[in-house]
């Protein structure tokens, strides 16, 4: 029991690098249509741009759950700008490609500027350690990781179902034609919500930082997984992704302790299951397959 | 022999005639048994992913530092003028390795392919050294196979191999009291290969083996193949995980709480990069087996100093390596007066060597491996370190004879 509990818990904090950077991805999928496949990509620069803070102004982790997502979303503006914007008309395949060239660049710039063997990281004092929930020891930072996840994700549900601007993007990604009619300026909500995205997998990346290895290939993988997610929670939709990120990860920690060998396959092994028996995932709307 | 400055004027008429004949004149005068008048050492390695820092583009500075030295040791007694060294990027791919290598033998004009990091990419290179009966003298990888089941005339193992790292590492760890383990390792050739060997040590020391899990590579979260190992409670949780993987396990595993249930972490293999990247806290007190370490003693801390003029850092023992196979490549040319593989060969073989990477090494002649002193490294703590990279301190010597595996052991026949 004491051990079912450990997975699930390690399973969750595992979940919530994907639930964050998986929100960031469907929310840009839904407003611009595009597939962003540098989503890895500022995920590494989220952890990197931490480590690099603390490394030369001592910025500690509190202060670059703050500061990064601010300059990824700068820097996410920089890009939709720059970049995405002049391929939104065209075939989706553009920017997918765009953004996959982009990935290689930054992850190319990165290993030169920090080479490959990746940065050190510290975690603070308060939250190293282990806490004692009624005989089950946890390490305090992975429950840290999974409340202030699940924090963030509810946040961003209640911005988007409770506020005007969250009902203007929702609007904007389900009924653009309507939304238009009615006067809404749907291209103004393109950049910013881009932004957010990428500020998104930034903040996942700061929160791997001192858990994972802070290398430039670490978004390679966690992106090939993170598509998955979306895909089992349903292209574009917000709510499925949280939930998907989170189950991804505790089958993937289950993989590893019971069938260590197919720990990774599992995952896609459920991918594989949620498009053939539900091709939308499991809470896509019919109309995201068309 | 002949005076350096008519050498050196003949060598360049020799290019020009060359020049004039298209490439087909034999070379006449000068440097007459040297392949187009001059020596190439050809480096080939990774110059862009993860094996870059351990070795990549400073291996091929350190090279350059042995030309340097050799030129300057024999001056006009040089018995060739000029040695070009170039460097490949082979990607860590044995594809690419293979048809670089066979491109650098034939029409690269390379007497000697140095380094080539990855065990499968050193392997096809190794076939090609065969094939056209070029030296091949391999630093980075670390597969008994180059010099087990797959060695051939012109293939050497100059710095370390698999059998080395368990042998040190699993040996002391349970005589030091860790006998019951665990290993995790990624589950590809080199891990396995490892666990075979660290599971045959270890049981040799009178340990046991309570489990072994393998892992997805390249992988990122280990959090529960390491509760998974820890739940037998084991004296020791040996990972064979290198690179980026063996950060993620030191991360996680500092942040289970494993070692205050008095379980320590063996590594299989590590470099100081990796202490580097990952912090020295995060470390401390873990044992590992090296096979070079800058600061060991004044000669080799000599060696580092001029190092980190050329390059800006402190060697790995693969850089080291890399100067000592081609010094002594040097060495072997300059007593066999000519590039030819298997007058040079010839002389590389059963050479008892010590130079400032190999200690009481010696170029075995049976399987061509280089066996020379290994040691058991432990990681300072924090407050132990003095200066930038100052990270290890050596326990104990591990004498050649001991680090490696005998030659009666070996199933290679040349």
């Amino acid at each position: 029991m004491n051990a079912v509990l450990q997975y699930a818990v390690q399973g969750l904090a595992a979940g919530s690098f994907y639930a964050l950077a998986a929100l960031g991805l469907a929310i840009i999928f839904g407003v611009l249509g595009v597939v962003n496949f540098a989503h890895g990509a500022f995920y590494m620069l989220g952890a990197v741009t931490a480590a690099v803070l603390l490394d030369t102004l001592a910025l500690p982790l509190w202060w670059s759950l703050l500061v990064v997502p601010v300059l990824m979303f700068g820097f996410g503006v920089v890009v939709e700008r720059l970049l995405v914007q002049w391929l939104l008309r065209l075939d989706p395949l553009y920017n997918f490609l765009l953004t996959f060239g982009l990935t290689l660049v930054l992850v190319e710039l990165v290993k030169q500027r920090y080479g490959v063997s990746g940065l050190p990281y510290k975690l603070p004092g308060a939250l190293s350690g282990r806490v004692d929930l009624a005989g089950v020891v946890l390490p305090r930072y992975q429950l840290f990781v999974f409340l202030f996840s699940v924090a963030i994700c509810v946040l961003v549900w209640v911005v988007m179902t409770r506020t005007r601007v969250g009902m203007i993007v929702r609007a904007s990604t389900e009924k653009p034609e309507l939304a238009r009619a009615l006067g809404i300026n749907v291209g103004r909500w393109v950049t910013p919500v881009f932004g957010f995205g990428v500020a998104l997998a930034g903040l996942a990346g700061v929160l791997a930082a001192p858990f994972r290895a802070i290398t430039a290939d670490m978004g390679n993988n966690f992106a090939i997984i993170l598509f998955a997610v979306v895909v089992i929670g349903g292209l574009g939709s917000i709510v499925g992704a949280v939930v998907a990120g989170f189950l991804v990860g505790l089958v993937e920690a289950f993989g590893q302790a019971y069938a260590p060998t197919f720990a990774q396959i599992l995952i896609f092994v459920l991918m594989a299951l949620i498009i053939l028996v539900r091709p939308a995932g499991l809470f896509g709307r019919k109309e995201a397959t068309a | 022999m002949r005076s350096k400055r008519i050498g050196a004027g003949a060598s360049a008429m020799t290019a020009v005639l060359l020049l004039g004949a298209c490439g087909g004149g034999g070379p006449g005068g000068s440097d007459g048994d040297f392949t187009e008048g001059k020596l190439v050492l050809a480096v080939l390695n990774d110059q862009s992913g993860i094996y870059k820092d351990a070795s990549g583009p400073n291996s091929v500075k350190a090279v350059r530092m042995a030309v340097a030295d050799y030129q300057k040791k024999y001056g006009d007694r040089a018995v060739v003028d000029e040695i070009e060294v170039t460097s490949t990027d082979h990607q860590n791919k044995p594809d690419i390795a293979n048809s670089k290598a066979s491109e650098l033998y034939e029409r690269g004009g390379a007497d000697v392919i140095l380094d080539v990091p990855t065990s499968s990419a050193a392997l096809a290179v190794a076939n090609q050294a065969k094939k056209h009966k070029r030296v091949f003298l391999d630093v980075s990888a670390a597969t008994t196979e180059l010099t087990g089941g797959q060695c051939n005339k012109y293939t050497f193992q100059w710095a370390y191999n698999t059998y080395m790292l368990a042998n040190g590492t699993g040996t002391t760890v349970t005589e030091n009291g860790g006998k019951n383990w665990q290993i995790i390792y990624p589950d590809y050739e080199f891990g396995q290969n490892m666990t075979r060997s660290f599971t045959e040590a270890i049981k040799k020391a009178g340990g046991t083996v309570q489990g072994t899990i393998p892992t997805p590579f390249p992988n990122d979260n280990f959090a529960t193949f390491l509760t998974k190992a820890g739940s037998t409670n084991p004296d020791v949780i040996g990972t064979m995980q290198a690179g980026g993987d063996l950060i993620n396990v030191v991360k996680q595993f500092n942040e289970s709480g494993l070692k205050e249930k008095g379980i320590d972490l063996a590594v299989g293999l590590m470099l100081i990069t990796d202490i580097h990247s990952l912090g020295v806290d995060q470390f401390a007190g873990t044992m590992f087996t090296d096979a070079w370490y800058w600061n060991m003693d004044a000669e080799s801390r000599a060696w580092a100093d001029r190092f980190r003029d050329e390059t800006g850092t402190r060697p790995t023992f693969e850089h080291a390596g890399n100067y000592s196979a081609a010094l002594q490549y040097l060495e072997a040319v300059q007593e066999a007066g000519t590039d030819d593989a298997d007058a040079v060969v010839g002389k590389l073989e059963g050479k008892k060597i010590n130079d400032v990477f190999l200690r009481n090494g010696e170029i075995r002649a049976k399987d061509h491996l280089v066996v020379h002193d290994a040691y058991l490294a432990r990681v300072k703590k924090p407050s132990e370190v003095k200066e930038d990279w100052d990270y290890e301190e050596i326990v104990t010597t591990i004498p050649a004879a001991k680090a490696f595996p005998p030659a009666e052991a070996s199933n290679c026949s040349l």
